[in-house]
């Protein structure tokens, strides 16, 4: 026998009223290019843009798609243990990315290769984690960009401290802290706005609202759009089309300057899709519908750009030709990067776990090294 | 039951009839209803019990345990699933301040029983975070009380003790094993935190639990190979340990060698070590020995097969234990 009860049924919205349910996008969405590609104007984030400019966020867009998919199928193929793809959320990593300054500092999850592409970090170095090969390949002080956070929410905080410190500094850089819907619930988040805002630091919270959590909808995580809850930090919100490179663009330049110029923190909530699978180990057939995928294809940021490239007569056939060939150059490139990608010696264990020598840590490689020894050829794995 | 199941399936039967024998047992956390948690451990249950028993709850892990402690203040019996080891330190600051102290603080008017399932340790080629023992920093906690099965009997049926406890108890799943299969019996056949000798030997015990229980029992019969024969001894709790269990075997065989993934410094092993030594101090033939991990983070995937105690590492010990 199972003894089942009635799960309270979830309150709709009166009708006359805004419905604040978390998951509806309108009307609050800052959009400068429909989903048809037609240019619109939004009163508070005026854009101009360059055709040169266009065409390079386009190819931004291009190619950190195909190093996703090049992951993706490495992932299949057995080179790498797990991938988060980005695949929807390239306009909303892509288009902020490129609002940020050579001096500011970014903090991803796990999940902003868009984002490490504008910080110029080499996509085989993001690869490593996910072959595992090391934690974290890169300097983050190098490209000012962090090491990927799996903890949900941790670097948020880490962000704000930084933050923190450029206003010690008198520097007129910011921050931008990169975190998910799911995430918004963390305590350290949380913990992040308020000191964000108790203490004005030039920090950009930039919330991809993917919709999803894994297999929790955002309506999981909040009865409010999530751009609100900066309200009651004391600082401001705002909404912006996360499938629209030119509205992240525009919007994330926006907060950045407004924290730089010491107005304190902002959060932005970009509405968007994650168009696949949580991570390769995610089946997503369990928890979501088809439909609903379907319907974001409509809204995908890369046609769209595409579309309004088309439709001014900004780009010719050549320069798509070229973006092409490119991306096949990339995959390649990360393809047998990956393949030749070498296992680390087994003695990386004991690097770097202190900066200072340790006894310990010492003795137990020595004794690991005396043992490794005692096999044939000296190799024990 | 009597039914051979995976360690995994056994768990999600155990949780299934937990449910059903008591309508204040409630399961919580992140991923566990449609999707049936990451390991598929609560498969189907929400469907079957409905959303007010098994909660998805929002992604905080402090959320989940506070809020659970307050469930149970309630008289409810929270299960609460934690999705990896290394996600449960959000939630490390209400376990240790206030799940584990609160019944005495309350002079015993207050119980608090909670369990904590986490699936924990390496082996599977994960990223950072997913390959955790933090068995040490649990059962050094007075209050708490922890757990680990080996195989898919105890599995389920330590888990039903678990839940049954007015103690909180740490229910810490090998995750690694999750799809070992095992028959599972008609009754636990052992009180929660007993020990258990599962292969009798004579000339060195290994003291093991957990992930670790199926590798020490290679190398038992690797060694029986070689004329020695080990006994090996099942765990099954870190706080209590069952040191009669221990005691009795170790003065038989004069050698106790303890194996366990988490660091070897400061870990479980340690504390055997020191006990077993005053107990048996006189009849020990060699210093009671421990293999496990390095003092240094869980590392890449690519290399956890050198932070993880192996057959060869296991048998180094025994040979050393023999050289005494
Ligand atoms: C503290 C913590 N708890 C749980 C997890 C496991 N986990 C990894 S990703 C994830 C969902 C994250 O959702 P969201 O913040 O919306 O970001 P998204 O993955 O959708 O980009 C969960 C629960 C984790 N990594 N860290």
């Amino acid at each position: 026998m199972t003894v089942k009860s009635t799960a309270r049924a979830r309150k709709k919205a009166a009708p006359g009223v805004p419905d604040n349910r978390a998951g509806v996008a309108a009307p609050e969405l800052v959009q400068l290019l429909t989903p048809e590609g037609d240019r619109v104007e939004h009163p508070d984030f005026p854009l101009t843009t360059t055709p040169e400019e266009l065409r390079s966020l386009y190819r931004d867009l291009v190619l950190v798609r195909r190093f996703d998919a090049e992951a993706t199928s490495l992932q299949r193929q057995g080179e790498l243990g797990l991938w988060a793809s980005l695949l929807g959320q390239e306009a909303a990593q892509v288009g902020s990315g490129r609002a940020m300054r050579p001096g500011d500092y970014a903090f991803p999850t796990y999940r902003e290769h868009g984002v490490a592409w504008c910080r110029d970090v080499d996509p085989l170095n993001l690869l490593g984690m996910f072959r595992g090969v090391n934690h974290g390949g890169w300097d983050p002080n190098e490209k000012n960009f962090h090491l990927y956070t799996i903890v949900i929410g941790s670097q948020t905080l880490h962000a704000t401290g930084y933050a923190m410190g450029i206003t010690k500094d008198g520097a007129d850089d910011a921050v931008i802290a990169y975190f998910g819907d799911g995430a918004s619930s963390q305590g350290d988040v949380n913990e992040a706005f308020t000191f964000a805002s108790v203490y004005n630091a030039p920090v950009v919270f930039f919330c991809q609202n993917n919709q999803w959590a894994i297999s929790e909808p955002t309506t999981n995580q909040t009865r409010i759009p999530l751009y609100r809850r900066a309200s009651g930090f004391g600082f401001p919100g705002v909404r912006v089309d996360g499938n629209d490179v030119l509205a992240c663009l525009a919007v994330t330049r926006w907060a950045m300057d407004h924290a730089r110029s010491g107005n304190g923190p902002v959060l932005i909530e970009a509405f968007t899709y994650r168009m696949g699978a949580h991570t390769t180990s995610d089946d997503p057939t369990r928890y979501r519908l088809a439909e609903e995928t379907e319907a974001w294809k409509a809204k995908d940021p890369i046609l769209r750009l595409k579309a309004h490239l088309d439709k001014e007569g900004l780009a010719d056939e050549a320069f798509f030709a070229e973006v092409e060939a490119e991306s096949e150059k990339l995959g390649l490139r990360v393809r047998e990067g990956v393949r030749s990608m070498p296992d680390p010696d087994p003695t990386l264990i004991f690097d770097h776990v202190y900066s200072e020598p340790h006894t310990l840590v010492d003795e137990e490689r020595a004794e690991y090294l005396e043992y490794a020894a005692s096999f044939e050829g000296g190799e024990h794995n | 039951m009597s039914a051979q199941l995976s360690i995994a399936k056994a768990l999600n039967e155990a949780l299934r009839k937990s449910l059903e024998n008591d309508p204040k047992t409630v399961l919580m956390g992140e991923d566990i209803g449609k999707l049936g948690g990451v390991f598929r451990i609560t498969d189907g249950l929400q469907k079957d019990f409905g959303e007010d028993r098994v909660i998805d709850t929002p992604l905080a892990e402090s959320g989940i345990m506070g809020t659970a402690i307050g469930l149970a203040l309630r008289g409810y019996r929270p299960v609460v699933e934690i999705q990896f080891d290394g996600f449960v330190y959000p939630a490390f600051d209400q376990i240790v301040t206030q799940l584990a102290k609160m019944h005495a603080r309350a002079l015993g008017h207050v119980k608090m029983p909670i369990t904590v399932r986490i699936p924990y340790g390496g082996g599977i080629g994960a990223v950072e975070h997913h390959s955790e023992s933090h068995e040490a920093y649990f059962a050094h906690t007075a209050g708490l009380r922890v757990v680990t099965p080996s195989n898919a009997h105890d599995a389920h049926w330590m888990l039903r003790q678990s839940i049954e406890s007015d103690d909180p108890v740490i229910f810490l799943e090998p995750k690694r094993r999750y799809w070992d299969k095992g028959e599972v019996g008609e009754d636990p056949g052992f009180p929660l935190y007993s020990a258990r000798v599962v292969r009798p030997g004579t000339d060195a015990t290994l003291i093991a639990y957990g992930p670790m229980v199926k590798v020490c029992q290679e190398v038992a019969a690797v060694a029986e190979e070689d004329g020695r024969r080990l006994e090996v001894v099942d765990l099954r709790s870190v706080s209590p340990i069952d040191f009669a269990t221990l005691e009795e075997s170790v003065k038989r065989t004069g050698r106790g060698i303890v194996v366990h993934e988490a660091s070897v410094f400061m870990g479980v092993g340690a504390e055997i070590a020191a006990r077993l030594t005053e107990r048996c101090f006189y009849h020990l033939e060699a210093p009671i020995l421990r293999v496990g991990g390095y003092h240094a983070p869980y590392p890449p995937s690519r290399v956890e097969e050198t932070f993880l105690p192996d057959l060869d590492r296991v048998l180094d010990a025994v040979d050393r234990a023999m050289a005494f």
